[in-house]
């Protein structure tokens, strides 16, 4: 709605202390329910970072428990100031360079987002919070591929480059109203919370950066056994808490699509968890609870993409898919022996790129009619398939190159890879002076 | 027959394994303990350096034959100092041992060890 010339200068004189002239008729109200449940999944969302550091802090040797920890929360500290100093600018500004990325030199420190409401009836400030927690997790998730090996300074380097060259285009192409991916095919490629941006991207990134810095010292032949497989469950449990912010909250709503997108999160986790401890049953006649966490990520991470378009029962189809492949997938690694230490590659690239292409079989038939008269008449679920293969092969592609070249960059300037006597040491004690666990646990 | 027992920095653990895995000698016990030396160990915590009282130190016991001595010192002596030898690196305590029996076998001595 477009307010007479007249009436606008006339505000915009009264209003001359307000960069943007905020007129009542063009303002959305703040619809409280909605920011309540946003505020809230902001919180849920942020809780997965330490719940991250919990599951990856419990799975690494007694000596770099603190050095893996500190993964997770040194994400917080870095891409925490980054995403407000020029990240959102870059995600969710206006298409520059292409498309390529965004910007806006209204959105850095987001200073121009002060009085926003968006459209949704959320203050913008609700929105940014909500999308850093995502930027941050991302390259949290990518440490455990190289946990126990790297320096902590050439890892913060790394992630802070890494957030602006990789996460941010990918978020702008996928999310953003004027990203290309957003506007594919009839009703966009569809990835509702994440499955390309932050599961995909982290995978393959994992892979480039080992590819790069190697293995660990001893690896596969020393065996490097959890320290703390309690710690472990306690960040799986915490990461399904969260991931019900980080699913239900991407639909910036609080209605329908919100209790579609809990319900599915819920269900696909379920039924990953089960479906992995019914494979270890099958064959090594124990469930494990290593295996119950790492079937509660493949069915989360598989539903991500999917939470806004599927239904129940595509849910439980997607976690049990999910954990049998990254099952799989976990098994040919080993056979393959490469290091991806904590399975980075081997639950988030594969469960996440299985959910994007997957999810096409399960969309509900509204979302399929509303996609066809989008299209003028026909759009078929193999149509879609081509839109959500080509959205993930140029996540896979643009990933693995960019990485690579930041990867071997951080190597040769700051260094990345721990030097030999820090990595026999331990990280804990070499790189932060202290011990995870006092007099406890040798090994 | 001896029981040698090894105290060391506990970062040197990894170390002192494998160089007494190189030197024939697999069967030992490992337990973490803390102790006093001459070594005043500052650490910093909160920002502030502190000297603990008790400072954590890797202690091994090894039972060997005689002829194994020298071999399990040498292996200790070659990777247990940092940086050429530092305050702190730990002692080896070398004490007979009368006797040792498998409790699998209830068979003793040298042959037991």
């Amino acid at each position: 709605m477009r307010s007479p010339w007249c009436l606008a200068s006339f505000a915009s004189l009264l209003l001359l202390s307000i960069p943007k002239i905020a007129w009542a008729a063009e303002t959305p109200e703040v619809d409280s329910g909605i920011t309540a449940w946003m505020l809230t999944s902001t919180a849920l969302v942020l809780l997965m970072i330490p719940g991250l550091a919990l599951f990856y802090g419990g799975l690494v040797r007694t000596k770099n428990v603190l050095g893996t920890m500190m993964h997770s929360f040194g994400a917080m500290a870095v891409i925490g100031v980054l995403w407000v100093v020029c990240g959102y600018a870059l995600s969710f500004g206006p298409s520059v360079l292409g498309g390529w990325i965004g910007w806006s030199n209204d959105l850095l420190f987001l200073k121009g987002i002060d009085d926003t409401i968006m459209d949704a009836g959320i203050p913008e400030y609700v929105f940014a919070m909500f999308q850093g927690k995502f930027a941050i997790i991302t390259p949290a998730l990518i440490a455990g591929a190289f946990a126990e090996r790297v320096r902590f300074r050439g890892y913060c380097v790394f992630i802070a480059l890494w957030s602006v060259l990789v996460y941010a285009p990918l978020c702008h192409w996928v999310w953003a109203e004027d990203g290309f991916l957003f506007n594919m095919g009839a009703n966009g490629a569809i990835d509702f919370a994440g499955g390309t941006v932050v599961h995909i991207s982290a995978g393959i990134a994992a892979l480039a950066v080992i590819s790069v810095i190697g293995s660990r010292r001893g690896y596969p032949k020393t065996a490097m056994s959890p320290n703390n497989n309690v710690l472990t469950l306690l960040g799986a449990g915490l990461l399904w808490v969260g991931w019900f912010g980080f699913n239900a909250g991407s639909s910036v709503s609080s209605g329908l699509d919100t209790a579609r997108a809990l319900t599915v999160t819920q269900v696909a986790a379920a039924s990953g968890a089960l479906a992995w401890i019914v494979i270890e049953g099958i064959k090594h006649h124990k469930a494990t609870s290593l295996g119950i966490a790492s079937g509660i990520l493949a069915g989360l991470v598989a539903i991500t993409p999917a939470a806004g378009v599927v239904q129940p029962c595509g849910a439980i189809a997607l976690g049990l898919g999910a954990s049998l492949i990254c099952y799989l997938a976990i098994g040919l690694k080993n056979k393959l022996g490469y290091d991806d230490s904590l399975d980075v590659f081997g639950i988030h690239g594969v469960a996440g790129i299985f959910g994007a292409i997957f999810l096409t079989f399960f969309i509900r038939p509204s979302w399929m009619e509303e996609a066809r008269e989008l299209a003028g008449g026909s759009w078929t679920v193999m149509n879609q398939l081509g839109v959500q293969a080509t959205a993930v092969a140029i996540t896979i592609a643009y990933t693995a190159i960019v990485t690579l070249i930041l990867t071997l960059l951080v190597e040769k300037t700051v260094g990345f890879r721990a030097s030999q006597r820090d990595e026999i040491t331990g990280l804990d004690g070499s790189l932060h002076g202290e011990q995870g666990y006092g007099l406890l646990n040798l090994n | 027959m001896k029981l040698l027992t090894i105290i060391i920095q506990p970062d040197k653990l990894d170390e002192v394994r494998q160089s007494l895995f190189d030197a024939g000698i697999t069967r030992i016990t490992v337990n973490r303990c803390t102790g006093h030396g001459r070594q005043e160990n500052e650490e910093l915590y909160r920002g502030q350096a502190v000297t603990p009282n008790l400072i954590p130190k890797v202690k091994l016991d090894i039972a060997c034959n005689d002829e194994f001595v020298d071999i399990a010192i040498a292996a200790v002596l070659s990777s247990a100092k940092h940086n050429g030898g530092k305050i702190g690196d730990g002692k080896i305590f070398v004490t007979p041992l009368e006797k040792c029996i498998r409790i699998r076998t209830g068979e003793s001595g040298g042959a037991a060890i």
